[in-house]
């Protein structure tokens, strides 16, 4: 094997998966690069978990090449498990353990763990070691699943919808916490149906719908391709709001300016939003 | 290998008995911290000896024993299986609907470091429940411990052989149930059924003979049997169908149910709920 910059910590080409007459994975392709922090976004059924499990080891394909760390999950080793880190959507760990008998358990099961106590500081738990796992809230034991994710020092970190059902504050502290894997080297995949999430976190994104790959690439470069246009609204002179889709904003607001002698009421010109652009990508506009 | 995408791991996995040993000790103090649980499981073998053995303490005619004589052996094996194929078999439903087994395959766990664990936790709880039994049934229920070298050792295998095959078979039926929610009726009917044609709850001479051949089938009947064969003085032989102990044929289907048994495990273990795929 080549020594060079951009090498893939995840590779995938047409990857495919049905259940029964439902496809839930229509020819995923995606490549993502070590180091990086790499969101795959979309609407709830739109196949991210799928594919995040598939990458895990934990679920078969139908067709598709994979390569996750150089291997092919589908025939997951011990050494290769010790150096993929997983965060799953829903989370149990034994409840009569305290954080710190458990937390320090699953090191032994690495070649080379973190320190325990340092991993529950990590994620925040500090105060909480010494307490069984039924008394934890959920996002305690959230945190908790991301110690026992990162635990054996992963190389690469596959997290799965992490943040659902966090209150805003839980939010930011976890996206801090995936800050500073990051920072640490750790490639990281999240899946997330949370827009602003992928945008907080991602070096690059996915938009995934339907099964499919519809856009990729950085958060600011989907914009700028998928957000031409702009729109301009004002109000006419009996209040009443107008406003005007463009791809010239600038010749709107002129021609407005030869009609309004001096001022336009409420003038304002925006452009799309990431949002706005999610959502045309994977045909919810109508949700808006 | 490239240095920017795989860091050096020169360090070698951790030992399978090893691990096992540790989820050994930690199925051990989980199990122990579940209060209601350590009680229900050690009290109901005692409660239905106590139960039984004041119903039916007469003399058995012909026999040479009391009939709260036959019971002591009879809640042993009962206990036994009880703490391996009941107990593993409900606890490894609800790990695997709570997901926890799937967690341990996301790890570089092995497998058998798992199965290791959950045999040391039955090892433990089943020599705990046979030592609470013994003492019972010596101190109330005129039963004497065994005499002589070759009875102490036929006990020593019949509870190895009969915890063996019972876990296994514990393993096996854990991947029945489709919830965590069924799990305890589906492991707890068959094992209930069992108790009643295996000679258990009722005494063996009064079964009808094609209830015993079907109980002859599973190990229950021969754990029952040859722990008779341990406690009770030899002119109790009468009342067995075979009209004698059979420890060698106890020996064989038992030791053919460990073997059974571990093949069953190794062909429907599952990871994951069927719901999931």
């Amino acid at each position: 094997m080549t020594t060079h910059a951009n090498e893939l910590a995840v590779h995938v080409r047409g990857l495919r998966k049905r259940y029964g007459e439902v496809t839930a994975v229509d020819g995923i392709d995606l490549g993502i690069r070590t180091g990086e922090v790499f969101g795959l976004l979309g609407p709830n059924g739109a196949g991210k978990s799928s594919t995040v499990e598939i990458l895990q080891g934990n679920r078969d394909r139908d067709a598709g090449e994979v390569s996750v760390l150089g291997a092919d999950p589908a025939h997951a080793t011990r050494a290769w498990r010790s150096r993929v880190g997983i965060v799953w959507q829903d989370e149990s760990a034994p409840a009569e353990l305290t954080v710190a008998e458990t937390v320090r358990h699953f090191a032994r099961y690495y070649p080379r763990p973190r320190d325990p106590e340092e991993v529950i500081g990590l994620v925040g738990l500090e105060g909480k070691a010494g307490s069984r796992i039924k008394a934890l809230s959920g996002g305690q034991r959230r945190r908790l699943d991301v110690a026992l994710g990162v635990i054996g020092d992963p190389e690469l970190l596959l997290l799965d919808e992490p943040t659902t059902g966090f209150d805003p504050a839980a939010r930011r502290q976890f996206w801090d916490l995936i800050r500073k894997l990051s920072v640490e080297g750790t490639t990281i995949l999240l899946t997330t149906h949370y827009l602003e999430e992928a945008e907080a976190l991602a070096d690059r994104l996915a938009v995934v719908s339907r099964g499919r790959v519809v856009a990729e690439g950085e958060p600011a470069a989907l914009r700028e391709r998928y957000g031409s246009g702009a729109t301009v609204e004002w109000n006419e002179p009996d209040g009443a709001p107008r406003a005007v889709a463009t791809d010239t904003p600038t010749r709107t607001v002129a021609e407005l300016m030869r009609r309004f002698d001096g001022e336009i009421p409420g003038l304002q010109v925006s452009r799309p939003t990431l949002e706005d652009v999610y959502l045309r990508l994977t045909g919810q506009e109508d949700a808006r | 290998m490239t240095a920017t995408a795989v860091r050096p791991r020169t360090e070698r996995l951790p030992g399978v008995w090893g691990l096992g040993l540790r989820r050994g000790a930690l199925e051990i103090r989980q199990f122990f911290r579940q209060r209601d649980q350590v009680v229900f499981t050690f009290a109901f073998p005692v409660v239905f000896l106590f139960l039984f053995a004041s119903i039916f303490n007469d003399d058995v005619e012909g026999a040479g024993i009391k009939a709260s004589q036959l019971y002591v052996p009879a809640m042993m094996a009962a206990g036994i299986m009880s703490t391996s194929f009941q107990s593993l078999g409900v606890s490894i439903a609800v790990e695997r609907d709570e997901k926890v087994l799937r967690r341990l395959r996301g790890t570089p766990m092995p497998p058998a470091a798992y199965f290791l664990g959950k045999i040391w936790l039955v090892l433990v709880t089943g020599v705990l429940e046979t030592a609470i039994l013994l003492l019972v049934g010596t101190t109330l229920y005129d039963v004497a411990l065994p005499s002589d070298a070759g009875r102490w050792c036929a006990f020593a295998w019949i509870f190895v052989l009969g915890l063996t095959a019972c876990a296994l078979l514990g393993i096996a039926v854990s991947s029945v149930p489709g919830s965590s929610k069924s799990a305890s009726s589906v492991v707890v009917l068959p094992f209930l059924v069992l108790q009643f044609i295996s000679g258990v709850y009722i005494a063996i001479d009064t079964i009808p003979d094609w209830m015993l051949n079907i109980g002859a089938l599973f190990p229950l009947k021969w754990m029952c049997q040859g722990l008779r064969g341990v406690f009770l003085p030899d002119s109790a032989q009468v009342l067995e169908q075979a009209g004698g102990w059979e420890f060698g044929r106890t020996a064989l289907v038992l030791g053919a149910w460990c073997v059974g048994g571990l093949l069953l495990c190794l062909l429907t273990f599952r990871w994951k709920n069927r719901r999931e795929g």
